[in-house]
């Protein structure tokens, strides 16, 4: 172990935790206060075990599409039709998922015994971002992080990049539910019917064949760049077309019949044979002669495995973690035991953890979700306050699950740190303080919530606030507390 | 069997209490008491202005009202009212407004936390008690629906066992005009946060937000009053309520800023009046704060935290209007710790004696029952019967 400085219990629970809880003491040993979380972290909590799953969040999408007329959606159909309300509220239920699972994650990041395998699950979730802008994954991102990232958070990365790809948000996200090798079987019949090709576009379960059979390269392209190899890490147009290929096949669960494919439960993974692209695939100059799902696997473990992928992830944990720029050292480090480790998880969380360079006193500017987490635990507050959460997160830039892009939210200072950014949470803060803060006193908080970081003029600015609530609002506020060591 | 003594038993009378064997239904009141806690030590020299005091002019020359917001109302040879209460103005012209000068609480330090917190809990140390003092008054009323607070959570002086309940105003300011100046002022040393915190000013400036209500910027005072209103004018409502107006600690630029505060806490007096309509005959409005302020002007226009302040009662139940003070001057030799007009006026026995008052109770009773003072000599005289 390292010699730490005093900073060792702030970076502790702010750089590597989620913000101290003045319930909670300042952990006396740092490191293994952080090592010791990685036992007690639970995939699975009640709070989450109680929000609806992948299968039943596709299951209502399912029923909501079946329920909604071609070319008609909810907003615009006569209020005269019956049917009208039941697909409202359909709808409304589908969406109403979306609240649970971001209620879920807040609640968790409340009260969570291991603060930092939480920061790790909203790492990975980020990594592997799917945007709920889309009808279709608005009830399923929540159900992405809490069934495919957190099982694997302390596992093998490949192990994740798996049930990511697998996953009914990522395959509806990013299209593959509908890719089409345009030499499988299905394709063949439908060339040799000579029929107007049709899409199996996610609709409710239907005999006719799908318009436009063909591949869809989307996943794959994001796969290659944002999940394993990095752009510009040295693959070519090809690759994206040979994993696209290998992928073929890859469906989710509840949106097709037969003979159009296999029937399978709602949002569960299924491979559809009739579907898959026939042949051996090149992916970076490795060939791949499997036959069926297992081609697309052998791809994925490939890329896995792969001194590129450890190149590019364990920078972007570093980035996260320490500085927008990390110190290349520990970017070694990390790299180095992911590969002897084979991409182990826990292990490369334990080499950051143990790295002096990752003790080094460096600041990031804490995202909006980092912000407010943080200022509710240091609030004190267990249950998630009838804050208005969701649109709190929304206001203040940083929508739960709703990056926009499979890029996943940016990771550095000059991307949360602007003028309008600044003034919602001074006003979130206004209105925390409002809510809870007049019972605590700001000024015996401080120094708990930012241990050897608060400065002397921080703290006489909360010493002299003119009431208790203005203290807590300008604690919240404070350039210590919108930061992180 | 609990021996009961005339005062118990006057208690039980007052406060509605069931006796074993016996129910004592206690006739509703049409009187009705707000309490206006100003946050952040309201400066009582520059609001009711000793001007006869021939120390106010040497000590506060140039630090008077800003000439656009008019001159002083003239009350008497004495004192005058600072321009931007005009509403208040004219209620002292129809005997329905009186002011109390150089009155404090107990609390001799100069804590914004600790001197709230004595003031709303009545007692003389600060956190000594979890209870507020306008909750140990209710039980000593009739029957009503519970009192009110317009505030987002129940305020310590409302705390307390008997019932209470807080309405958050729907206009909540997101982060009112006091908080963005503190704001401004923690990020001075940061150079990043300092020009981000520039620009989002001067973006919100473009929008018109502000110091508007609406978008963010200041309470609305007249949204505040009226809404009060509501709840006190119902035949069959609440008979107390509380509300709260915060900006005061002005330690810099004071002659503007304060105008604007008066202006809030002037139109907030003004919507309650015209929102009761004929129920402010027999309402009472306190207003009052936790401390003074120096006597004289610090180094960047404001004044800092001191001691004797001054309090505002406004309503129809007033006997007369007045200006209540055994004042002790503004010149250096009278002034406490040499800085701050001295107390000569506990603000708990304004307190004790105006409630006592409004609601015919007796004032030594309420001294010991709420403020827990035996020696508390309640003012008395200031409402009629």
């Amino acid at each position: 172990m390292v010699t730490l400085s005093a900073l060792a219990p702030a970076i502790a629970l702010n750089r590597f935790g989620l913000g101290a809880r003045p319930d909670e003491p300042l952990p006396a040993r740092p490191q293994a206060w952080l090592l010791g979380q990685l036992d007690k972290f639970t995939p699975r909590t009640p709070a989450i075990a109680a929000t609806p799953d992948s299968a039943e969040a596709a299951a209502r999408f399912r029923q909501y599409l079946a329920q909604r007329k071609p070319g008609q959606n909810a907003a615009t159909a006569p209020a005269a039709d019956p049917q009208a309300n039941i697909r409202q509220q359909l709808r409304r239920m589908y969406r109403e998922s979306y609240g649970q699972h971001v209620r879920a994650r807040v609640q968790e990041a409340l009260i969570t015994p291991a603060p930092f395998p939480e920061r790790l699950v909203h790492f990975w979730a980020n990594h592997f971002a799917v945007s709920a802008d889309k009808l279709a994954t608005i009830g399923l991102a929540g159900t992405l992080e809490f069934e495919a990232i957190r099982p694997h958070i302390l596992g093998r990365f490949e192990d994740m990049l798996l049930a990511v790809a697998r996953h009914p948000a990522m395959m509806l996200y990013l299209d593959q539910a509908q890719s089409i090798g345009p030499g499988s079987r299905l394709a063949q019949a439908a060339a040799r019917r000579q029929r107007r090709r049709q899409p199996p576009r996610l609709q409710p379960p239907r005999r006719q064949p799908p318009r436009q059979l063909g591949l869809n390269e989307n996943l794959a392209r994001e796969i290659l760049e944002l999940h394993t190899l990095g752009a510009g890490s040295g693959y070519g147009q090809a690759d994206v077309l040979a994993l696209a290929r290998g992928l073929t096949g890859w469906s989710v669960g509840g949106f097709v019949r037969r003979p159009i494919g296999i029937e399978a439960p709602d949002g569960a993974f299924v491979f559809q044979p009739n579907w898959h692209e026939p042949g051996t695939q090149t992916l970076l100059a490795n060939s791949y002669s499997q036959d069926g799902e297992a081609q697309g696997r052998a791809m994925l473990l490939s890329l896995a495995r792969d001194p590129r992928t450890a190149r590019h992830l364990c920078t972007k944990l570093a980035r996260h973690f320490v500085a927008d720029v990390p110190p290349p050292a520990l970017v070694a480090k990390l790299e180095a035991r992911w590969l002897t480790s084979g991409g182990d998880l826990a292990a490369v969380t334990q080499a950051l953890v143990e790295a002096p360079e990752a003790w080094a006193p460096a600041t990031k500017f804490k995202t909006p979700w980092e912000w407010l987490i943080s200022a509710l635990r240091g609030t004190g507050q267990r249950q998630v306050p009838d804050l208005r959460y969701a649109p709190a997160l929304n206001a203040l830039g940083q929508p739960a699950w709703r990056p926009g892009s499979p890029a996943g939210w940016d990771d550095i200072a000059a991307s949360w740190a602007a003028p309008d950014a600044l003034m919602r949470r001074v006003e979130t803060g206004g209105r925390m303080a409002a809510a809870f803060g007049d019972r605590i006193d700001a000024r015996t908080l401080a120094p708990k919530l930012l241990p050897g970081v608060l400065t002397a003029a921080t703290a006489q600015a909360i010493a002299r606030a003119e009431s208790p609530a203005q203290a807590m609002a300008l604690l919240l506020v404070s350039p210590e507390f919108l930061r992180r060591e | 069997m609990m021996h009961l003594n005339r005062r118990h038993m006057l208690a039980g009378f007052a406060g509605g209490l069931a006796i074993p064997g016996l129910t004592l239904a206690a006739p509703a009141t049409e009187r009705r008491l707000v309490f206006i806690m100003l946050r952040g030590a309201m400066d009582g020299i520059a609001t009711i202005m000793p001007l006869g005091d021939p120390a106010y002019a040497p000590l506060r020359a140039n630090f008077g009202p800003p000439p656009a917001a008019g001159a002083p109302l003239r009350l008497d040879s004495m004192w005058s009212l600072h321009p931007a209460l005009a509403e208040i103005g004219s209620l002292h012209a129809r005997g329905e407004a009186a002011f109390v000068h150089a009155i404090a609480s107990p609390y001799r330090e100069r804590s914004h936390f600790e001197a709230q917190n004595v003031l709303e809990t009545g007692g003389t140390t600060a956190y000594a008690r979890g209870d507020g003092w306008l909750n140990r008054l209710l039980p000593m009323l009739p029957k009503a629906e519970p009192a009110v607070a317009l505030t987002a959570t129940m305020p310590m002086v409302l705390r307390g066992p008997a019932a209470a309940t807080s309405f958050a105003p729907s206009q909540i300011p997101d982060a009112d005009a006091a908080l963005l100046a503190r704001v401004e002022a923690l990020y001075q040393g940061d150079p990043q946060l300092h020009a981000l915190w520039g620009q989002a000013i001067d973006a919100r400036t473009a929008a018109g937000q502000d110091g508007k209500s609406g978008g963010g910027g200041r309470a609305n005072p007249a949204a505040l009053g009226r809404l009060a209103a509501t709840f006190l004018a119902k035949p069959q409502g609440a008979r107390v309520a509380m509300l709260e107006i915060g900006g005061w600690d002005t330690h810099a630029n004071q002659p503007g800023r304060l105008t604007a505060q008066l202006r809030q806490l002037d139109g907030t007096i003004a919507a309650l009046r015209s929102g009761l309509g004929p129920a402010w005959s027999q309402t009472l409005v306190i207003a009052a704060t936790e401390f003074g302020r120096t006597a004289a002007p610090n180094g960047t226009g404001g004044t800092d935290h001191g001691t004797g302040g001054a309090a505002i009662l406004a309503g129809g139940t007033l006997t007369r209007a007045q200006v209540l003070a055994d004042w002790p001057g503004l010149a250096p030799t009278p002034l406490f710790a040499g800085r701050d007009l001295r107390p000569t006026l506990d603000l708990r026995a304004l307190l004790a004696g105006a409630a006592a008052g409004q609601f015919g109770l007796d004032p030594a009773e309420v001294a010991v029952r709420v403020f827990g003072e035996r020696g508390l000599k309640p003012v008395t005289g200031l409402i009629r019967d």
